[in-house]
């Protein structure tokens, strides 16, 4: 405590001096946009570098930054960035936060944290950098069973919190992941996985099962999340299933494995069902397809032509990491309510090469999109033709707006922050 | 013997500089794999590379980097070099929970492979003790079935 109270003197100066200077007019961006491809009129800055193993990030309306770590960098789990001079570079990086993890949002005073097994939120305090360390636990009892266990949040605006609980298996088979083992049908892992949960934001020590709701289901795995604030509806996009080809090598090509199934984009209302592990949708059929384990053959539907079908489809296995609707006024008007997603970059279009490890962009118009995709920002793996995911040397993995309308990306690597500005 | 000296202290300064180096793991991962292409025994046909292809290389990744945070690595590790019992028994059984590997944290699973023939398990394990830079002994069939009985 005895170091603290200068640090606080410190950082109510640092606070001050940012408020007087923390502009876009000071802004000047690096040399070579901190390595990122961009669009014409777009430039970036790198905020900070080797913050530990990044995955998402939120930016307070002071121009705070808050990125969820995987594994402890000095014995914490949430990187808590400042620039007190307006350059955009972070000069003051402190850690926090006992719990390690992936969601990461600030919302009514606190900074809510998603560790694999538990939601908790931690208080934020006027003027600080730092929240406070007396947490409280919100919502727990998820599944922990070593896969798909990332736990993004999101809130309404009504009092509600979503949280994806990732099925803990690739398609509800017998024998996990063993080739020749059939799916189970009914998939008793849809009880308590597969879906999106809902829970009070207030009330502490949630169970997932006793006192959270299954709000939609069939859904393999969400990272990426977010209510759109404009339409009033939660979107997530999903990680689609791995290995066909291993599975069945008879019936899809590593070719077709490389490709197959579509990431989905998901418009999810309450009672959605999206038909995991059932169903895949095939994007270049453009249809959801029963899955082999339950006896498809690549192209009958069967029960899966009752099932949602996604808004977009995206190439296989690219993994999805972050979503966010871009509400600022920096960026041209055609951005305005378009959905950005950080794709973290594949590992199952092995033996073909990877892909992903880009930021793209998604026009909306309303509740869908109004065009294709682009890639928005690239460059992050540094190399043209990935072949094993480790030879990536970035992954963008989360996205966060900041209140001048920047956009932040966070990689999972090093946990190097760029910032994507305007002019 | 003073190029020798020279790549130990090269090898030592690139370890010294990976506090959070990644790169520098890769960087020296990459240099011993150069070196492994001529020195190691195991050839491109080798049999167990036709398991490794079919069976592991979807996790582990063709040069067996694995995936960061997800899929361990099977280059330059004690998992894979070290005791063969333990690696013989995690292939049959699979493997989950968290262990570290390399100063990284992992948690995710393996499934098991008991599926597989003994002559299949020996020949893949001999051929990733091997590779990727590996120079560890050959795992023999008897090896397998001694520890299949055991289980």
């Amino acid at each position: 405590m005895k170091n603290f109270i200068p640090f606080i003197l410190l950082a109510f100066f640092a606070f001050s001096c940012a408020q007087e200077t923390g502009n876009t007019q000071t802004l000047t961006p690096d040399a070579d946009n901190g390595g990122l491809i961009l669009p014409e009129g777009f430039s970036a800055i790198i905020v900070a570098d080797e913050l530990g193993r990044g995955r998402h990030i939120d930016v307070n309306d002071n121009g705070d930054i808050y990125v969820s770590l995987r594994q402890h960098s000095e014995n914490n789990g949430i990187a808590c960035l400042r620039d007190t001079t307006g350059n955009g570079k972070a000069d003051i990086i402190e850690y926090a936060g006992e719990h390690v993890g992936t969601g990461i949002k600030l919302h009514n005073g606190y900074l809510y944290f998603g560790a694999d097994n538990e939601v908790v939120r931690y208080p934020m305090q006027e003027g600080e950098l730092l929240p406070g360390n007396t947490w409280e636990r919100i919502a727990y009892g998820f599944p922990q069973e070593g896969q798909h266990e990332a736990k993004p949040m999101e809130f309404d605006g009504k009092g509600n919190m979503y949280v994806t609980v990732g099925a803990p298996s690739n398609a509800c088979m017998e024998q996990m992941r063993t080739k020749g083992s059939p799916g189970m049908d009914p998939c008793p892992l849809l009880e308590y996985s597969g879906g999106i949960w809902r829970f009070d934001e207030n009330t502490p020590d949630q169970h997932q099962l006793e006192n959270g709701e299954r709000y939609a289901t069939g859904i393999r795995h969400a990272v990426a999340t977010r209510w759109n604030k404009t339409v009033d509806e939660l979107y997530v996009v999903q990680h689609g299933r791995d290995q066909l080809h291993s599975f069945f090598p008879e019936m899809y090509t590593t070719e077709e494995n490389a490709q197959l199934p579509a990431e989905e984009f998901l418009l999810v209302t309450e009672g959605s069902d999206f038909g995991w592990p059932y169903c895949y949708y095939d994007q270049l059929q453009d249809k959801k397809v029963l899955a082999p384990e339950y006896g498809g053959d690549k192209t009958t539907q069967g029960r899966c032509e009752d099932k949602k079908d996604p808004i977009m489809a995206f190439p296989g296995h690219v993994a999805p990491n972050d979503l966010l609707f871009y509400t600022g006024d920096m960026f041209p008007e055609r951005y305005k309510n378009g959905a950005f997603i950080a794709f973290h970059g594949s590992w199952n279009r092995a033996p073909e090469p990877q892909e992903g490890y880009y930021v793209v962009f998604v026009p909306f118009d309303g509740e869908n999109p109004s065009g294709d995709w682009e890639v928005f920002a690239d460059g992050f793996a540094g190399e043209e033709v990935i072949e094993s995911t480790s030879d990536a040397e970035y992954r963008p993995c989360g996205l966060a707006q900041g209140p001048d309308g920047s956009l932040y990306v966070v990689d999972s690597n090093e946990g190097k922050v760029w910032r994507i500005i305007h002019s | 013997m003073k190029i020798n000296y020279i790549i130990l202290l090269l090898a030592l300064t690139i370890s010294a500089c990976g506090s959070k180096g990644q790169k520098s793991e890769e960087q020296s991962v990459q240099q011993t794999n150069e070196s492994a292409e001529t020195k190691s025994e195991i050839q491109p046909d080798h049999p167990g590379k036709k398991v490794y292809d079919s069976v592991c290389l979807a996790c582990h990744m063709a040069n067996g980097s694995g995936v960061p945070g997800m899929h361990p690595p099977l280059a330059e590790t004690d998992w894979v070099t070290g005791d063969k019992e333990r690696l013989i028994k995690l292939t049959l059984e699979g493997m989950s929970g968290k262990i570290e590997v390399k100063g990284e944290e992992y948690n995710s699973i393996m499934p098991p492979h008991s599926h597989l023939t003994n002559k299949q398990i020996a020949d893949v394990l001999t051929y990733i003790r091997g590779s990727f830079g590996n120079n560890a002994s050959e795992v023999t069939v008897e090896e397998v079935q001694e520890v299949r009985n055991s289980l």
